[in-house]
């Protein structure tokens, strides 16, 4: 590849030393690494081609996670899709859907009310956290800081809470629907939020105390797995990875959604490009999201609008159902025919937690998706990943995967 | 930047392309015919009013009993001049395209996931193989007329290489030497 990117293995600052390697070398070994390893996030097969400890070649196998996502979708009814969506990249549940329903409604042609794109906000942004809560435990816990891995659980737990009072679903609340939100927001969301915000900040100063200068974990991170900008940009790493290499890339900056160009906010960025540079941004990005959040959440009435107006797309009040025919016509239409979608296409792409995601939706005029396609960010992380560790150690094969943030959920799909 | 305007810039750059404007809602999308995609991405990333420098996303569309039936879509940024685009290119049953991995490398899973679940070919592609589904799978799942909800076991595994009565006679062996120890 001509991209000179990575450092040569002369280059390496951490080579072996050559005077037992000159006299010993022997063929080069196959190891194969996973598909259950622990440390490959799901299901991934790694075969490595080592030579002594330097890893010559790495070939990644995909596809155990395979569930045929995207084809299910076709055979569904629009918003029978949201819950499917969720379920591809499983640790940012909610950017998925809130990723397709902007394209839907793109193609619907339907202007959210402000309250609704304040509430998409702060939950997008309360997703980034805890899908980069569960990153940092396991990355750190991949390179020997274990105790991290349960104070970045009890965090996320709290957020965990915050989807169950939403949606009464922890994982997947499937609470942003076409046309709003599943409902309005409960009573007590404001100060269960608000609590968050005012606890998260000293617990990532915590965490930073615990790694950011642990010289154990600085010689585990820095001048690994290092990319440099234009090589992260021809594999297609825009998010986090890109951004540790200097490119200030991020969709809610420059192709902004739900209003995002209205929020004070940074880009955190880091030049270095190596697993360490990755650390930083992805921590700095959580500090980040807490600021947007205390705008956000400043901006939400307690009880308002929480969906558009529009009653092909969006299901009348439970108690007109109840009491009015039309109501209950209406109501009867969109749950067991669905609505249609303009025929076209449409592709409303977000920042997730590990990049750029997005649906390109396809339409044919009807009530089911003709094609719908997940942009994966973790598909691509784990082609360049050769381009990542070889020429490395095999001891910081773990390491760089780590902080690529690879979910198989989203690589498959 | 629309569509006009991207076709206008690139007309002069790849000389004797018949471009097309699409229809879109959202971003400038254009056809660009197979045989001059190389030229017209290489041309997409290179010219400084363009310089798409990010394929994000390179997928298919099956629009079954039409023909040509296939639609490849590929989805660029340029982070320079934050513009995004839309390429689509049409490709029929037996049609090949050529691959982009040239000029982005991040098309070469990408293309081989499109011919894993569409069966498009792409020429010059190094190491088109089945990306998702198992190695051994027939068909392309993706395609319109591929069923949905059929049961078929994956054939993943090899057979075994021995036979039961040797397999029994390691197990009676092993219990033999437990006992003797």
């Amino acid at each position: 590849m001509g991209f000179g990117l990575w450092p040569q293995p002369e280059a390496y600052s951490r080579k072996p030393t050559g005077f037992i390697m000159a006299e010993l070398r022997t063929e080069t070994m196959t190891v194969n690494m996973g598909p259950q390893h622990p440390s490959t996030h799901g299901v991934l097969r790694l075969v490595l081609e080592l030579d002594g400890e330097v890893v010559r070649s790495i070939r990644p196998t995909i596809g155990y996670l395979h569930t045929g996502i995207e084809k299910t979708a076709e055979q569904k009814k629009w918003q029978q899709v949201v819950p499917l969506v969720e379920r591809m990249d499983y640790l940012g549940a909610q950017s998925n859907s809130l990723a397709y329903a902007l394209s839907v409604e793109k193609l619907l042609g339907l202007e959210m009310p402000q309250r609704v794109k304040d509430i998409r906000v702060v939950i997008a942004e309360l997703q980034r956290i805890a899908s980069h809560l569960v990153w940092l435990g396991t990355h750190a816990l991949e390179i020997g800081a274990v105790s991290l891995l349960f104070y970045a659980f009890r965090e996320r737990e709290l957020l965990m809470n915050i989807n169950e009072l939403i949606a009464g679903f922890r994982f997947f609340p499937s609470y942003i629907r076409i046309g709003g939100l599943r409902e309005d927001l409960p009573r007590g969301f404001h100060e269960a939020v608000n609590a968050f915000l005012d606890r998260f900040p000293g617990k990532v100063d915590e965490f930073e105390g615990l790694l950011s200068r642990n010289d154990i974990f600085l010689r585990r991170t820095q001048g690994v797995g290092v990319i440099a900008a234009d090589g992260a940009l021809a594999w297609g790493l825009v998010g986090p990875i890109a951004r540790a290499c200097g490119v200030d890339y991020d969709v809610r900056r420059y192709f902004p959604y739900c209003g995002y160009e209205t929020y004070n906010f940074e880009v955190p960025t880091e030049q270095e490009g190596d697993v360490y540079a990755r650390y930083c941004v992805r921590i700095r990005e959580m500090r980040e999201s807490v600021k947007i959040c205390r705008q956000a959440i400043t901006r939400i009435t307690p009880a308002g609008a929480w969906a558009c107006d529009d009653p092909r797309v969006v299901p009348p009040p439970k108690d007109k159902v109840y009491t009015e025919m039309e109501a209950l016509i209406q109501h009867f239409l969109i749950y067991s025919q669905g609505f249609t979608v303009p025929a076209g296409d449409a592709y409303v792409p977000v920042e997730g937690p590990r990049g750029e995601h997005g649906v390109y939706v396809v339409s044919d005029g009807t009530n089911r998706p003709w094609r719908i396609k997940m942009r994966a960010p973790s598909l691509l992380a784990i082609q360049a990943l050769p381009t990542l560790v070889e020429g490395g150690l095999i001891a910081d094969v773990v390491a760089v995967m780590g902080s690529t943030d690879v979910v198989m959920g989203d690589c498959d799909r | 930047m629309d569509s006009h305007a991207i076709i206008t810039a690139l007309t002069p750059l790849v000389p004797g392309a018949a471009y097309e404007a699409g229809a879109s809602i959202d971003f400038a999308t254009i056809y660009v015919p197979a045989d001059r995609l190389v030229d017209t991405c290489l041309a997409l990333r290179d010219a400084p009013s363009l310089r798409f420098n990010v394929l994000v996303e390179v997928t298919a569309a099956d629009y079954f009993p039409r023909d040509p039936r296939f639609e490849i879509v590929y989805h660029l940024v340029s982070i320079p001049n934050r513009l995004r685009l839309r390429l689509k290119v049409r490709a029929g049953e037996k049609g090949a395209v050529p691959t982009v991995q040239g000029v982005w490398p991040s098309a070469g899973w990408l293309e081989r996931e499109v011919w894993d679940m569409f069966g498009v070919v792409f020429d010059g592609h190094p190491d088109l193989r089945r990306l998702l589904m198992p190695e051994d799978w027939e068909g392309h799942p993706q395609r319109k007329d591929y069923p949905v909800q059929i049961r078929k076991p994956a054939q993943t595994y090899e057979p075994l290489e021995i036979s039961e009565e040797e397999f029994k006679a390691n197990i009676e062996r092993d219990r033999a030497r437990r006992t003797a120890r």
